[in-house]
């Protein structure tokens, strides 16, 4: 008979007790200038910049190792040359829940060329040397646990990562996740939801050191599908809590950008991006070739969107 | 034996859905709001006597229940060394396995809820059999999602819910078969809660799903308890059932968990081989990790991906297993056990031809755990066998050759 493992993530969120407490984790052992900022200092950084611009910040995701890791540290460099403030790096998961079918198939793609979890932390650090953004790692909770958090949380830190958001850990269950998160000066990005009331938003608003990441509406990521209204709820969450509200899910176009930058701190963009890549990308015969069009792909992608975005509060 | 009467044992449930560490609601944000949702409402049915009351009375004359406890009459008869063995018949209920009983129920709960519309993931077609009838019975739309590997080798199901009036939606990622057809209903779930409930068909998922299931499985295990007392006047050395997600498994045992003298077997897939993608057998040979929304045993790889598994019984070909067999195993109150699909045949072929009774390839994994134990513990032993469902969907996996 085994020994009873002890569960997974229990007991309740930790609420930081202000701003003073983004930098109160660290552990001294990463290897980063004293001065340099990091971890959610980094992220706050990328957002009070746009905010001091007067726009909202860009948020781009791209899936690690769709179609290869170093395609995606290229990919990576395209979106922020091209006005991307914060990338999202996505993990490969075998069976991810809250993805639509665009994710599904970058993952798929991803595992297939033999992406690993550990190859994936690589490119993250790969691609935070290749643009100096602040990198937020997006992981199922399972490739966690199969690491151990702390590990986990270790190795996030060790590649430079200023962040950390895994969607099937619900906050409630997110303290050991948060205090190893603190240790190793990563932020923490929770989901506050459509449904999720008062109390719960509330919850994954304190939770939060990075940015606080609400959905544009129900379902599953990637686009289409009409959210409520935005203005309103946003302000509700602003109420709530001192880091940036980003807003994500079915966000595709330069238009979809717009309309959630004139309210929200950040826009996040993912589904659409990685199938512009994707397409590009299958277009060409030759990798090399093809990878050059995805990287062009993403580039104009992002800097529509970024235009967008910067035009947005200017409009009357 | 009313399922009102029955007080299903709360073992080892922590305030958050837990079976010891196991269990709890690992779901993306959008998604918790419907669970406390589901949970609040399942509280207020199941403490409802008129809903209680309709959901006996179609047991009763709908499903067919009590299900009878049948003793094999060919094996264990005494001369053959064999211990006595009773099957607890669910293969008899209306649609042919025990998946009515908790799909009726849950159908019920989605009408209390306000919820007119059904969703529901498959296997081997037994549970979306069993959503369809009850949504047809309500008179409420049912859309079922499974694998296509899976509606090749269950064609028959497949036949049969579209005939129930329900929509059978092709899940052709990652593996093609009941882990992709779960993630598939869940994805639509995180759209649709509002007004659609999820009818998940076993003993998985994040809470209150496990202990909802187990609790409208756990008629099994009631039943069977006062039947075994009835005809032998003692209960039994052991219960034996095949364990996929475990519903059956888990409502079976729910009869005898305050019992410590009835061991309680449960049979996983063992498929061809103890390598990792040749099996299903997650208890015997997986680590604990998340999927589907619950911590549980899980066949993964070392970087937690999920693994690719292999049965003959499309029922068992699934990667994880309900948090609260996780529990039973690590505090030894149940034992768990791997059958290869070659033992599962045999049984199959065995049932079969020596008692008349074509059993599920699922269920026969059961039988043929119940065979070997019944032969080291003689004919002084008892055994029940939970016969989970009938083989009518299985007659076309077998070898031509010789058979």
């Amino acid at each position: 008979m085994d020994p009873i493992p002890s569960p997974p993530f229990s007991g309740p969120p930790v609420t930081p007790s202000g701003p003073g407490s983004l930098r109160a984790g660290s552990s001294g052992e990463d290897p980063k200038p004293a001065d340099a900022p990091f971890g959610p200092a980094l992220l706050a950084q990328a957002f009070d910049r746009a905010r001091r611009e007067n726009r909202a910040a860009l948020v781009v995701y791209l899936a690690a190792g769709d179609p290869t890791l170093a395609a995606t540290v290229e990919l990576a460099r395209a979106a922020v040359e091209a006005g991307a403030d914060v990338l999202e790096l996505g993990i490969p998961f075998s069976d991810p829940l809250a993805d639509g079918p665009v994710i599904q198939a970058a993952y798929s793609r991803a595992l297939e060329g033999g992406t690993t979890v550990e190859g994936a932390l690589g490119c993250a650090e790969e691609v935070v040397r290749a643009t100096g953004a602040p990198v937020v790692l997006m992981t199922a909770l399972n490739c966690v646990l199969a690491r151990g958090t702390e590990a986990f949380c270790r190795r996030a830190s060790q590649a430079g990562a200023a962040g950390i958001l895994v969607p099937d850990l619900p906050v409630e269950e997110a303290r050991e996740l948060q205090e190893a998160a603190a240790r190793h000066s990563l932020g923490t990005v929770f989901l506050a939801a459509p449904d999720s009331g008062p109390q719960r938003t509330a919850l994954a608003a304190a939770a939060s050191t990075g940015f606080l990441y609400l959905l544009r509406r129900r379902g599953i990521t990637g686009a289409g599908g009409k959210g409520e209204e935005l203005a309103s709820r946003v302000a509700e969450v602003r109420r709530l809590t001192q880091v940036p509200v980003a807003v994500g899910f079915g966000i595709a176009t330069p238009q979809d950008a717009a309309e959630v930058a004139q309210v929200a701190d950040g826009v996040i963009v993912g589904s659409a991006l990685v199938e512009a890549a994707h397409r590009a990308f299958i277009r060409s015969e030759k990798p090399e070739e093809g990878l050059r069009k995805a990287a062009a792909a993403v580039g104009d992608a992002v800097a529509a969107l970024a235009g967008a975005v910067r035009e947005a509060r200017r409009r009357p | 034996m009313s399922i009102a009467s029955a007080s299903p044992p709360h073992v080892g449930t922590g305030p958050a859905g837990r079976f010891g560490p196991f269990g709890g609601r690992y779901v993306p944000e959008t998604l918790v709001p419907a669970l406390e949702d589901l949970e609040r409402g399942w509280g207020r049915a199941w403490g409802d006597r008129g809903f209680r009351q309709e959901l006996e009375s179609l047991l009763r004359t709908y499903v067919g229940r009590p299900t009878p406890l049948h003793r094999l009459r060919n094996l264990g008869t005494g001369k053959d060394g064999l211990a006595r063995i009773y099957l607890k018949r669910e293969d008899l209920c209306h649609t042919g396995s025990h998946k009515l009983n908790n799909a009726l129920g849950q159908a019920l709960l989605a009408r209390a809820l306000g919820r007119n519309r059904i969703i529901a993931e498959t296997g081997a077609g037994q549970h979306g059999v069993a959503s369809a009838t009850a949504a047809a019975l309500l008179g409420m739309p049912c859309r079922v999602y499974m694998g296509t590997e899976d509606m090749a080798r269950q064609e028959l199901n497949v036949v049969r819910m579209r005939l129930l009036g329900a929509e059978v939606r092709a899940v052709d990622s990652g593996s093609r078969t009941l882990k992709d057809a779960t993630n598939e209903a869940i994805r639509e779930w995180m759209t649709t809660y509002r007004d659609t409930h999820y009818l998940i068909g076993s003993a998985v998922g994040p809470h209150p799903y496990p202990t909802l299931v187990r609790t409208l499985q756990s008629v099994i295990g009631t039943e069977a308890r006062a039947q075994i007392l009835e005809a032998e006047g003692r209960l039994p050395d052991g219960v034996v059932a095949c364990v996929g997600g475990g519903s059956n498994a888990i409502g079976f045992f729910a009869g005898f968990l305050d019992d410590p003298e009835v061991a309680l077997v449960g049979v996983e897939a063992g498929g061809v081989g103890e390598e990792l993608g040749a099996h299903a057998a997650s208890l015997v040979r997986g680590r604990p990790g998340v999927l589907h929304g619950a911590y549980s045993y899980l066949l993964q790889d070392e970087d937690g991906q999920i693994a690719p598994t292999h049965s003959l019984a499309a029922g068992l070909d699934y990667p994880g297993v309900g948090p609260e067999h996780a529990f039973l195993r690590t505090s030894g109150r149940a034992r768990y056990v791997a059958v290869s699909d070659e033992a599962a045949r045999g049984a199959f072929l065995t049932l079969s031809r020596r008692e008349g009774i074509i059993p599920a390839l699922e269920s026969a994994h059961a039988v043929a755990y119940a065979l070997e134990w019944a032969r080291e513990l003689g004919p002084e032993g008892l055994l029940v066998v939970c016969l989970s469902g009938r083989g009518d969907k299985d007659v076309n996996a077998l070898p031509q050759e010789g058979t």
